[in-house]
């Protein structure tokens, strides 16, 4: 028996002295994943993550010190672009992006009631969709605009809100039907925003 | 697909039926027998500057101004557009937006005028002599009238006239199946004015230089059917009459072409590279309107029916008459309706607000009471497959159902939800009244709208790409501004010191502020 | 004008559908089973009248139970017809003198296990009445095979008798046994006999149409059950895919070997007219849930079955092998439609757009 308990020990530690010089021995650097983690976000540097630009943000997801949810501007695609980068593992990539519902785009509009020109909002729009000469109400182009927020927070009178980007009627679609049963199949028609 | 072909090498004449579709009742009988009743001009008509698949028409009247019937008042805006028209003599009281027919409610740039009363007509498009004009100038001439898709896509006419340089084309389709239940339109224009058709069909064959015309009809036509053989010939191109099956949806352009020729289009492709194109009858007849009277397209014959309608007739209407006032005209709404719809029970589109106007592509007005709709509560998929079988596009309705329900939109792409036509056969079949079509736009609108996204924050990043190359421009430029004024002031201070040392001559004269310094941030 | 009436709603085309609901469809393939069933009840006699009002009954409650244990609503769904469908299914293959608690073990297994626990209505991969009678064959092999010869309802077991033997389980087994057609057959010809002698001491080929022959409750009346079949097809409430599939698929395999082999294999003609294939054919397998839903994957899963059937019954250890059949073929249902389905409109099978036939018309002009 206590030759049996001797060398059964002597294997197992002699397979494990193997497999950590192995371990070590062979190792493989992993590429910079930052890179690759940059290329998925959209490259504004709008600041809404609170990191230091889109670098910041990939460096910081590299780490695992942000959320994979935290490119607000680039939404549920990115965010599940990036989880598949990233791989957290352990399914808080899953629930970070459960918790972003599929929201409607999101985009700034400006009161011109409340518009004084100073041009802040301009100097501060990563995608250049405010226009607006100095002195002369501003207004947003809806189209460029990602709703990072950077010109809701310089504005000095509060002229400017979100709001979800308003349909018309060439991109109007009907409402998911609801699953199941038990209900008359009707759709709320979702009117201009 | 080959042994279709084959068979119609054989027999030129053989009809085929669809695969799936379904038989809903027809309910002709509430409208086939009525003639057409001109509706007088109403006192308000909104005329709407988007009738038509493509770009809005640009307004060309302001506030205040007076139009007469037939002037042109909104403008194609670029290729795929279409004019508008006014339908009466009056004064146009907005140029601004107002609800669209549409289920979403949603706004669209509208002309509204008031009519005077007289309807004189202003100054007609040019007339034609077809025999003798050139293709280019009929085709000309039908994109002058507006003239657009009357069977209610509503795609512009002489866009797809323009098919003719791309593809070689032998038939001209005209479209008479009217499958959609309740629709008696396309019927009486047959029985009526048959031979306005015919010269039509004739005209739009000598632009299109095809030297086929066949009219399908559907089988429970068979007045229409009758009235049309008369012709063999129009404008010297033969024609002829083939009776398909009445199966539902056989007025599908890909499917009636199918039925009628036995060529199956491919996928994403169109009917012409088949050779053939297809057009509405009221098309045909809008044409012959405008090439040989020059009337630009301003009025159209739209069936009014359903069970909660007073007096169920067919009406031509002016473009841009209130929906509310052609039901009035009809003896108002008895009863309650369920459901009011532009169009067809199996694809028309439901309205709330009953002041919008009638536009180029409805056929036509039902008040739909619950008798008919039978509104029912929606239970689980049992797999029964009679969606697949009614599918005439042999997809699997269910399936699709399934993979949209569950979030997977890619795997509904998969397995062919792109060539969905919409027509309703699947959900009309459903036992467990499951709302499948509904599924369908959603999935696709969404995906639409992902795509989008996708091209917009692509277009975002080029933007940002492109201010901070901007912003790194003015700051190089500004330190090289920075550098060149200080050399100056260095060489200032050298030839002060050497100035002052000596009356020695300036080594170089000051020199001028660097060219091209418009660096105002 | 409309002031006081609710304004049209809005809802999704198409704005009007079929009459064909599903308790409507449930209610139409029922009463297609309707005269084979009292065929079978007139022939067995009271005890057989007990023994499926008891599994019919057990059938609806597990089914109001179970749509209240997991939160459905029940006015709809305990209207739909589906549990009285299943239920009504599994008492067809019951035999006529078991006791009443085979036929609640039955109902319960088919409506809890073989629905309810996949997930209702729709959801299960298993025909439920299937399920439970493969469960019972396996686990109550005496009750299951003890057959009794159809003498009438009123030469059989009156009221009283038929209480005591449904309820009390009062039968004398040696008395009233009687083997069914194949159980016959299968024994026999395990014994080494010829199928030549086997043969006059079955019942003949009009018994066997007309029900007057041992077999489970509901499954003697062949001709009954076949009009009754052809009755849903003329309705459009099943296609002739599976039925044809299965019975020819039947008919084909065991012609080819009663041809080689008479003496060991039976005529395709006993093999249709015995045991539960017509039922099968018209009413079970063609169940909407468990069968593929395309023509081309049910003529695929008809002829699985047909095959199967004729491989148990030739060599497999059961006499009859409907049930095992059916129930392999449902776990391949899912394989069927996944990999056969409708061509799509404009494009090959394999997916692709259709190729443009290059320039000639009908005309031929290019």
């Amino acid at each position: 028996m206590i030759a049996a308990a001797t060398s059964m020990t002597a294997l197992g530690l002699g397979l494990g002295l193997l497999l950590g010089i192995a371990a070590r021995r062979f190792h493989v650097e992993t590429p910079p994943v930052v890179d690759e983690i940059e290329a998925v976000l959209p490259g504004t540097n709008c600041g809404a993550c609170g990191f230091p630009g889109c670098r910041g943000l990939a460096e910081a997801l590299a780490e695992g010190a942000a959320p994979v949810s935290a490119c607000t501007p680039g939404g549920r695609d990115v965010a599940l672009q990036l989880a598949g980068i990233v791989d957290a593992g352990g399914g808080a990539s899953d629930l970070a992006i459960g918790a972003m519902a599929e929201t409607e785009a999101l985009v700034a509009f400006i009161f011109e009631d409340h518009c004084t020109g100073c041009g802040k909002c301009f100097k501060r729009c990563p995608t250049d969709a405010i226009v607006g000469a100095a002195k002369q109400i501003h207004t947003v182009v809806m189209d460029a605009c990602i709703g990072c927020d950077a010109c809701i927070e310089v504005c000095p009178t509060e002229a400017i809100v979100t709001r979800s980007k308003p349909r018309t009627l060439s991109n109007w679609y009907w409402d998911k039907p609801p699953a199941g049963f038990g209900q008359i199949p009707q759709a709320r028609t979702g009117g201009a925003a | 697909m080959t042994l279709r072909s084959l068979a119609t090498l054989l027999r030129p004449s053989q009809v085929f039926t669809l695969r799936g579709g379904v038989h809903p009742e027809t309910r002709k009988h509430l409208t086939c027998d009525a003639e057409v009743v001109d509706m007088p001009v109403p006192p308000l008509l909104r005329v709407p500057l988007q009738q038509h698949s493509g770009a809005v028409a640009e307004p060309l009247v302001a506030r205040d101004d007076l139009v007469l019937k037939g002037q042109l008042i909104g403008r194609a805006r670029g290729a795929m557009s279409a004019n508008i028209h006014a339908p009466t003599s009056g004064r146009v009281i907005a140029v601004g937006h107002y609800t669209a027919p549409h289920p979403s409610g949603l706004p669209v740039p509208t002309i509204t005028i008031r009519a005077d009363g007289e309807d004189r007509w202003g100054e007609h498009l040019p007339r034609l002599r077809p025999e003798i004009a050139d293709p280019d100038e009929i085709a000309a001439q039908i994109e002058r009238a507006g003239i657009v898709g009357l069977g209610g896509a509503a795609f512009p006419a002489a866009v797809k006239l323009n098919q003719r340089k791309k593809y070689p084309l032998d038939t001209l389709l005209l479209n008479g199946a009217e499958c959609e239940p309740y629709l008696t339109c396309d019927d009486r224009l047959m029985r009526e004015n048959a031979e306005e058709l015919v010269d039509g069909a004739g005209i739009m064959a000598r632009a299109l230089g095809v030297e086929r015309i066949i009219i399908a009809i559907e089988s429970n036509k068979p007045e229409a059917i009758a009235a049309l053989r008369r012709h063999r010939m129009a404008l010297g191109v033969a024609l002829s009459v083939a009776v398909v099956p009445s199966q539902y949806p056989m007025g599908s352009a890909k499917h009636l072409v199918l039925a009628v020729t036995g060529k199956e289009a491919p996928a994403r492709a169109r009917t012409a590279e088949l050779g053939v194109l297809v057009y509405n009858v009221g098309t045909a007849h809008a044409v012959h309107l405008a090439v040989r009277y020059g009337e630009p397209l301003i009025s159209r014959i739209i069936t009014v029916s359903g069970g909660a309608i007073a007096r169920p007739a067919n009406v031509r209407v002016r473009i841009g008459t209130p929906v509310s006032d052609v039901i009035a005209f009809c003896g108002g709404i008895e009863g309650s309706a369920d459901r009011v719809l532009l169009g067809g029970p199996m694809m028309g589109l439901p309205i709330q607000n009953l002041r919008v106007p009638v536009v180029k592509g409805t056929c036509g007005i039902l008040a739909l009471s619950p008798a008919e709709t039978r509104p029912r509560d929606s239970m689980p998929c049992i797999r029964c497959g009679s969606c697949v079988q009614a599918c005439p596009c042999g997809l699997t309705p269910f399936d699709l159902n399934a993979r949209i329900q569950s979030g997977d939109l890619e795997g509904a792409v998969k397995i062919g939800l792109m060539d969905c036509i919409a027509c309703g056969s699947c959900a009309y079949a459903c036992p467990s009244s499951i709302p499948l079509v509904q599924g369908f736009d959603f999935a696709k609108g969404k995906l639409a709208e992902r795509q989008s996204r996708k091209h917009q924050a692509e277009e975002a990043k080029r933007l940002a790409a492109a201010r901070l190359a901007r912003e790194a421009a003015i700051a190089e430029a500004k330190r090289a501004m920075m550098a060149r004024r200080k050399a100056e002031m260095a060489a200032r201070k050298q030839a002060e010191a050497s100035d002052g040392a000596g009356l020695a001559a300036p080594a170089a004269a000051p020199r001028s502020p660097a060219p091209g310094a418009e660096l105002q941030p | 004008m409309t002031a006081h009436l609710p304004p049209p709603r809005i809802a999704a085309a198409p704005h009007t559908r079929t009459v064909f609901t599903v308790p409507r469809t449930m209610l139409t393939v029922i009463a297609a089973l309707t005269p084979a069933t009292l065929l079978g009840l007139y022939q067995f006699g009271w005890p057989a009248i007990f023994l499926f009002a008891v599994t019919l009954a057990a059938a609806w409650l597990f089914e109001i139970a179970c749509l209240w244990v997991a939160g459905k609503p029940l006015a709809m769904f305990a209207r739909d017809g589906s549990a009285l469908l299943s239920g009504w299914l599994v008492a067809m293959t019951l035999p006529p003198y078991a006791p009443w608690w085979v036929g609640v073990i039955g109902a319960g297994i088919a409506i809890v296990i073989g629905k309810h626990l996949f997930g209702g209505l729709g959801q299960n991969l298993f025909n439920p009445a299937m399920v439970a009678r493969a469960m019972l064959v396996i686990a109550l092999p005496v009750q299951m095979t003890t057959w009794v010869a159809p003498v009438g309802l009123l030469q059989g077991p009156d009221l009283w008798q038929g209480l005591a033997i449904t309820f009390a389980g009062a039968i004398d087994y040696d008395v009233l046994a009687s083997a069914s057609t194949l159980s016959a057959v299968k024994s026999q010809l395990g014994a080494g006999a010829a199928m030549a002698d086997i043969a006059p001491g079955l019942a003949g080929l009009q018994d066997r149409l007309l029900g007057h022959v041992a077999g489970s409750l509901g499954e003697t009346g062949t001709v009954l059950l076949a009009l009754g079949g052809l009755v849903l097809v003329a309705l459009r409430i099943i296609t002739l895919a599976i039925p044809l599939s299965l019975l020819g698929t039947l008919s084909a395999l065991s012609a080819l070997f009663w041809l080689i082999a008479p003496d060991r294999y039976p005529s395709p003609l006993l093999h249709l007219t015995s045991g539960s294939v017509m039922l099968c054919a018209f009413f079970i397998a063609t169940d909407y849930v468990t069968s593929p839903v395309s023509a081309a994957g049910k003529m695929i899963y008809g002829a699985g079955i047909g095959a199967l059937v004729f491989v148990i019954r030739s060599w497999g250890s059961f006499p009859e092998g409907v049930a095992f059949a059916v129930l392999l073929m449902n776990a391949c249902t899912p394989l069927i439609e996944t990999y056969v389905r409708p061509r799509v409109f404009g494009r090959t099978r394999s997916g692709k757009p259709l190729p443009l036939v290059s320039g000639t018309g009908p005309g031929g002009r290019r």
